[in-house]
């Protein structure tokens, strides 16, 4: 089971869609950013998963792997300050009541 | 002392047993990230399902990314998010009603996603696919810093630019503060 590639696949994707929901149900601006992370970690998984079963991609797998991790962390320091920056403006975490673009 | 390949008595492989383990914490955690009312304890879930897949990194057989999973995922980046969870959550900012109008919709869209994700991956057959091999950490230090260089030079720039716009977004702005209060 743990040395076929389809069972990391498999893994992943359903990781990736558990990450979707998040994204798309939650109301929190931060559990957005939450399932934002777990669908980046899923795309990681299948990286790493065909570097470990595919020769020729064994070793360029984890840079990318290093450097997509690198990218997250920019992308979640860049996110959770606009979220603090428009939480001082409107006083409220919830997606769904940012909505002074619509007057 | 060595142990063996597989568990004695059971018959199972440790590889097996660890991936059974390793993928049922992580999918339990990730669901209780999207589905748990606290907001705290989701990020608390976070941290666990990063936790489970450095995990399945090492059994991958790639210890560096599992060590940089741990240093970036569980240190900075849960610390970063538990951070911003106290700053941002006021007592009366609901409990109640965690979902959207279209929770029904999302799910719906998630199962799809993910069939056809399970179903493609299932169906296509690789070409070259091998054994499971594991990863010589200085072979990635190798290629990291000779055909990847430039990659890496960006990604530097880039976190640097990250860092001073996050710092500029989260400030406090001094003079609209003195201006409300005037």
């Amino acid at each position: 089971m743990s040395n076929s590639l389809d069972s990391y696949l498999v893994l992943s994707g359903l990781l990736f869609a558990i990450g979707t929901f998040g994204f798309l149900a939650r109301r929190n601006a931060i559990s957005m950013l939450m399932s934002i992370e777990l669908m980046l970690n899923a795309v990681n998984l299948t990286i790493l998963a065909f570097g470990a079963f595919i020769a020729p991609l064994k070793t360029h797998a984890a840079v990318i792997a290093l450097i997509v991790i690198a990218v997250a962390a920019a992308e979640a320091t860049v996110g959770l300050a606009i979220i603090i920056a428009i939480y001082r403006n409107k006083k409220t975490p919830l997606v769904d009541e940012y909505d002074s673009m619509k007057d | 002392m060595p142990i063996g390949d597989s568990i004695p008595l059971v018959g199972i492989r440790w590889d097996d047993a660890l991936f059974v383990v390793l993928a049922a914490t992580l999918l339990i955690s990730a669901v209780l990230v999207v589905t748990m009312r606290d907001i705290i304890r989701c990020g608390l879930s976070l941290t666990v399902s990063f936790a489970s897949l450095a995990g399945i990194y090492a059994l991958l057989g790639n210890p560096l990314v599992a060590a940089t999973q741990v240093l970036v995922y569980i240190g900075a980046i849960s610390v970063l998010i538990l951070f911003a969870i106290m700053l941002t959550q006021t007592k009366n900012a609901p409990a109640r009603l965690v979902f959207q109008t279209q929770v029904w919709i999302a799910a719906v869209a998630a199962m799809v996603i993910g069939n056809v994700i399970a179903v493609t991956a299932l169906t296509t057959t690789w070409p070259n696919l091998g054994d499971r091999v594991s990863t010589v950490t200085a072979d990635v230090a190798r290629l990291l810093f000779h055909d990847y260089v430039l990659p890496f030079e960006i990604v530097s720039v880039l976190l640097t630019a990250a860092v001073v716009g996050g710092i500029y977004l989260a400030r406090r702005e001094p003079d609209r503060r003195e201006g409300d209060r005037s």
